[in-house]
């Protein structure tokens, strides 16, 4: 198990994309705010965080989620999930807080 | 008298090892018989038991010890968690989940604990410390699919 969340960054057209690698749990999700903030930072007109390489999420890690939809919400960007794999699904459908967010399977129908 | 647990691990409340428990405690659940998603669950459990451990009880500290205890447990058939700390002691009636139509970041960690097991008692040690409780049992469907136990692998 990687120690560090390693986090790959995509620009496609107008959409940021960060790709995590790894579990995100107490220990790595602050790397992931930290990329959420920098990316938001730059205004892009959708920011989506691809989880296809994430197997476990914690509820430090939805916590950071919510964070990244309530800030791109008051920067009038749009926020999409891609790639939400069954445990990272449950760990949303327990917090009931599945509904909140836009998911989609692939990075490509996210940039549509 | 408590029979002995089958699985007994000491850690240092350090978040890095998080992921070592969350594995122990999804391959005991899986001999057990709980599919995938029940140890999905499992796991978030456990997690946000300890990450509260040592975010509320240690404030963050890295050198302090947790203590996890793991049963197979066989009426009904589940597994039991009994996580023991030094830290900070709470009155267990102060432990409760947040209301989840408030959406905001944080404090998803009792909610989770309480919803995923059938069983979760906080109780504050006579040594100092606390100590968490935690029992699952298979759904009906989990126990249909159990292979009947074999007389060599009964256990208490």
């Amino acid at each position: 198990m990687n120690q560090e969340l390693v986090i790959e960054q995509k620009i496609i057209g107008d959409m940021i994309v960060l790709r995590p690698t790894g579990d995100i749990d107490m220990a790595r999700s602050s790397a992931i705010r930290k990329a959420v903030t920098e990316a938001v930072r730059t205004r892009p007109a959708k920011l989506a965080i691809d989880l296809t390489a994430v197997d476990y999420m914690d509820s430090s890690g939805i916590a950071t989620m919510i964070e990244a939809l309530q800030s791109s919400m008051r920067n009038k960007m749009k926020f999409v999930l891609v790639g939400v794999g069954p445990k990272v699904r449950s760990a949303f459908e327990i917090t009931k807080l599945v509904g909140m967010f836009t998911i989609c399977d692939t990075v490509e129908e996210a940039a549509k | 008298m408590e029979r002995n647990p089958e699985i007994s691990i000491r850690l240092f409340s350090d978040p890095h090892l998080l992921s070592t428990i969350r594995s122990t405690v999804e391959g005991l659940a899986k001999v057990v018989g709980f599919a995938e998603k029940s140890r999905g669950l499992l796991m978030l459990a456990i997690d946000e038991a300890l990450a509260n451990v040592i975010r509320h009880g240690y404030d963050g500290r890295t050198d302090e010890m947790i203590w996890v205890h793991l049963w197979r447990v066989r009426e009904p058939r589940g597994i039991k968690i009994i996580i023991e700390d030094l830290g900070r002691s709470v009155a267990p009636e102060k432990i409760k989940g947040r209301d989840l139509s408030d959406v905001k970041p944080g404090g998803l960690g009792v909610h989770i604990i309480k919803e995923t097991m059938n069983e979760s008692c906080w109780e504050q040690r006579p040594e100092g410390g606390m100590r968490l409780t935690l029992v699952k049992w298979l759904s009906p469907e989990e126990l249909q699919n159990v292979t009947p136990t074999k007389p060599e692998n009964t256990f208490p």
